[in-house]
């Protein structure tokens, strides 16, 4: 036991203060306001919205799928628009924007023992941009010719043909004016993020004290600063050869019998640069929901994270590897055979850490006091659904497992499973878990309930099926599978089946939200810290913290994220902030 | 994407020593009672404005790594034709490096507490930048005139892409230079001045070393080089 400083000989006030910006009106409290908590709870609520669109797209497509010549509004251009927005809006600006611009603003802070971002006023603007990013993108819809329905990977030279919807219209135009503003704004957040989790710091937390979660978001941020240019040049490019008649991405192409003026591009280029940027992007997700789930499995089993220093190397560890996988996406755009090779090895690397981690959930639960809540059911389905979407990638990470199902619809269920179902997942659970926090109130048990489970179980029922349907061939990407001899009369079923899951599903999601904003007035008081967590944020003085999280003086760390059913202690939890050794037996082993 | 990748690399080089100080082999479940005492543990000493200029530059550098990458990519499809440098872009060259020469300067009189020299050396810096903006405009005008226009070859929409990309970061400099200036002139206090004047001072280094880069670039030379490094490597 090292106990370094004693206790009650640090005086509070030596970190310094921060100059705060305290606003004097309701516009610059409740809308234009530089405090981090608002501006999460804007961005939450922003991605959520558009989140919502997202959702009725894929009903949309799943009516057509499901039930194919039945709706005549939707044509093959509403199709391929409906995929191309609801793919592009889950990915970016849903995930992304949910678990760094949300999560990302208000845990940070609260979680280190800031007062604030460091730069409010950058990160205010960063919220407006990011506003500004997904109003652009749904102008798209009301732009005439519609949103572009290139796919949501944009690939040249097809998205800005004729043949493609928006192609030769506004649609692809606004879309990548949409993510360059949503580049340049989380820019902005970004740089917050990660020099708030370098220089914020209060006394006492160092790195190694830092809960999971921050250690999540903050890889991921950097990450994401890292690989968002690839995706801005590769915009900015293709914005030049559709608007400006360049030939960065555009070959030679006779479109209708008349030669393009495009010339010699290389698609492939473009190709590159996206999944530079794309295959980080997978983990910009998946990082922070790695983190948060860490500190919700030890908070709801009353157990000290297992592994604590493997799970940090694991993040870091991650988050380089994730930059030199990218061409596994390209397996089947022809490549040197080595690479091939290369690429699947790295790719099968990251299973490592990646099944470190896993390791280190389940023993964190092995023999762990567990209280069932629903954060804790949702972590819980969140292991079992990573796991089962990571094996899938296991699959198809093999360059020889890869190209013949590159296009069918078991790409659609690895994706949604590891990247789609399971970070959601977390994002309920962690809602779940900081709601009282937020809000002062618990969110409703039985909604909560009714929602895990059909959730859970649902989002199981529509992509277990999908694999199955894609080993038997069926191709993705194409909106109508009548007269396929790969569509027998079973995989119609099972997609009329997956189809009415997928409804399902989504309506619990509106129950969801219902009760988000029901348990703001009807919800039980939750009081300071509903979970008996031991984490900053729930030491503050006031719930909602109010402008500056820690009333006067700045708390003070004197131990880490996870001193759970310490023995000796007289509670089952010692919050960070709390001085002194209770003579713990825990030595080394 | 050698280019980006040697790039991350250097990134994750520094990353990794930043990191290497951190007591990533504590045992944070056995320590207990303040253990930030020891320097750096609980942040930089430097001032937080500097560190977030400094990732903001990572992020700027990575933008720049990532389209010389796409440019070394494109370079080696066959209908590439390099254009001939226009000369106005020496004289931009020597402009920009005055430029951050005068921002040195009045960086070392802010320390100094010299206010004139101050005023004096943004100023300068920020007549020479923008006399290198007129300079890259004229030099597109140059081209222009030559036939060699944005979409005729892809060289020539690397050139226009890359200088207007990095025409465009100047620009967002000079909006702080003029910020800067502004407090010069009426009366910052002098710890909040030589803050912003050495800020000003970094952003324009790294600037003039992405343009002496990109001139290398696009005068070929990064392309002999490498091709040097590729025959020594085989």
């Amino acid at each position: 036991m090292v106990d370094t400083t004693p206790a009650d000989a640090i005086p509070p006030a030596e970190v310094a203060e921060m100059e705060l910006y305290h606003p004097h009106s309701w516009w610059t409290k409740y809308v234009f306001s530089q405090d981090a908590k608002v501006i999460a709870i804007q961005y939450s609520a922003t991605a959520t919205a558009i989140g919502m669109v997202a959702l009725v797209l894929s009903w949309m497509m799943r009516l057509q799928l499901g039930f194919p010549g039945t709706f005549d509004f939707i044509t093959p251009e509403a199709y391929y628009q409906f995929i191309t927005m609801h793919g592009m809006i889950m990915v970016i600006y849903l995930l992304t924007a949910l678990f760094l611009g949300g999560f990302g603003n208000y845990l940070i802070p609260l979680m280190v023992g800031a007062r604030d971002m460091v730069f409010p006023y950058v990160n205010m603007l960063s919220y407006w941009i990011y506003l500004l990013a997904v109003l652009v993108l749904v102008s798209s819809f009301f732009a005439p010719g519609g949103p572009t329905g290139a796919g949501w990977t944009l690939y040249p030279p097809q998205a800005i043909m004729t043949g493609t919807p928006g192609g030769q219209d506004w649609g692809i135009m606004l879309m990548l004016v949409s993510l360059i503003l949503f580049i340049i704004g989380f820019t902005m957040g970004g740089l917050n993020y990660v020099v708030t989790v370098l220089q914020a710091r209060t006394r006492g937390m160092t790195l190694m004290r830092l809960p999971l979660t921050v250690w999540g978001i903050f890889t991921a941020t950097v990450m994401a600063l890292l690989a968002f240019p690839a995706l801005f040049v590769a915009c900015v490019m293709m914005l030049f050869d559709r608007a400006l008649g360049t030939s960065f991405f555009m070959p030679a192409i006779v479109e209708m019998g008349e030669q393009l003026q495009h010339g010699g591009g290389s698609p492939i280029l473009f190709q590159h640069l996206f999944w530079f940027f794309g295959h980080p992007e997978v983990y910009i997700v998946a990082l922070p929901a790695f983190g948060i789930v860490s500190d919700l499995i030890s908070t709801h089993a009353r157990k000290n994270i297992f592994g604590y220093r493997m799970m940090v190397w694991a993040i870091v560890g991650i988050g380089a590897l994730s930059f030199v996988v990218w061409a596994h996406h390209m397996y089947v755009s022809g490549m040197h055979p080595y690479f091939g090779f290369f690429f699947a090895t790295t790719t099968l690397v990251i299973a490592v850490p990646t099944a470190i981690k896993v390791y280190n959930w389940v023993l964190t639960l092995w023999r762990g006091d567990i209280h069932l809540t629903i954060p804790m059911l949702f972590a819980l389905a969140f292991i079992v659904t990573f796991v089962n979407g990571g094996l899938t990638g296991l699959f198809l990470g093999n360059v020889v497992v890869d190209v013949p199902l590159s296009d069918t619809m078991f790409v659609v269920a690895h994706f949604h499973m590891v990247m789609g179902v399971a970070p959601i997942l977390v994002i309920f659970g962690a809602i779940y878990h900081w709601y009282p926090k937020v809000t002062g109130r618990m969110l409703n048990e039985a909604m909560g309930q009714f929602h895990f489970w059909v959730t859970f179980l649902g989002a199981y029922l529509i992509f277990f099926p999908m694999h199955y349907i894609g080993l038997m061939g069926v191709p993705r990407r194409y909106n109508e599978l009548t007269d396929m001899t790969v569509m027998t009369e079973s995989a119609h079923n099972l997609n009329a089946f997956i189809s009415i899951m997928a409804f399902l599903v989504g309506f619990a999601q509106v129950v969801f939200l219902f009760n988000l904003i029901w348990s703001i007035r009807h919800g039980r008081e939750a009081g300071g810290n509903p979970w008996r967590a031991t984490t900053l944020e729930w030491q503050t003085p006031e719930t909602p913290p109010a402008h500056g999280n820690f009333g006067k003086e700045l708390p003070i760390v004197y131990r880490w994220a996870y001193d759970y059913s310490v023995p000796g202690a007289k509670e089952d939890f010692i919050p960070q902030n709390v001085p002194g050794s209770f003579g713990s037996s825990r030595e080394p082993a | 994407m050698s280019v980006i990748l040697v790039f991350l690399l250097v990134i994750a080089g520094f990353a990794g020593w930043w990191l290497s100080h951190q007591r990533l082999m504590a045992k944070p479940w056995l320590e207990q009672g303040v253990i930030g005492d020891t320097i750096g543990l609980e942040g930089s000493t430097l001032p937080t404005a500097k560190i977030g200029l400094g990732v903001f530059l990572a992020v700027v550098g990575c933008l720049f790594a990532l389209f010389t990458s796409a440019y070394f990519m494109r370079m080696a499809l066959s209908d590439w034709q390099a254009l001939p440098l226009p000369r106005v872009l020496w004289f931009n060259t020597s402009v920009l490096v005055l430029s951050s020469i005068a921002l040195q300067c009045a960086s070392v009189a802010a320390r100094r507490g010299q206010i004139d020299t101050v005023r004096l050396g943004l100023a300068t810096a920020g007549l020479t930048a923008l006399a290198f903006l007129i300079g890259q405009l004229v030099a597109w005008r140059d081209l222009t005139a030559d036939g060699y226009l944005l979409t005729a070859n892809p060289a020539n929409s690397f050139f226009y892409l890359i200088t207007g990309m990095h025409g465009l970061h100047i620009l967002g400099g000079l909006v702080g230079l003029s910020r800067t200036a502004a407090g010069a002139w009426n009366g910052a206090r002098p710890a909040r001045l030589r803050l912003s004047v050495e800020l000003c001072a970094m952003y324009w280094h790294f600037l003039l070393f992405v343009w002496l880069a990109i001139f290398a670039l696009l005068a070929g030379w990064a392309a002999s080089f490498i091709e040097i490094c590729r025959q020594l490597l085989t």
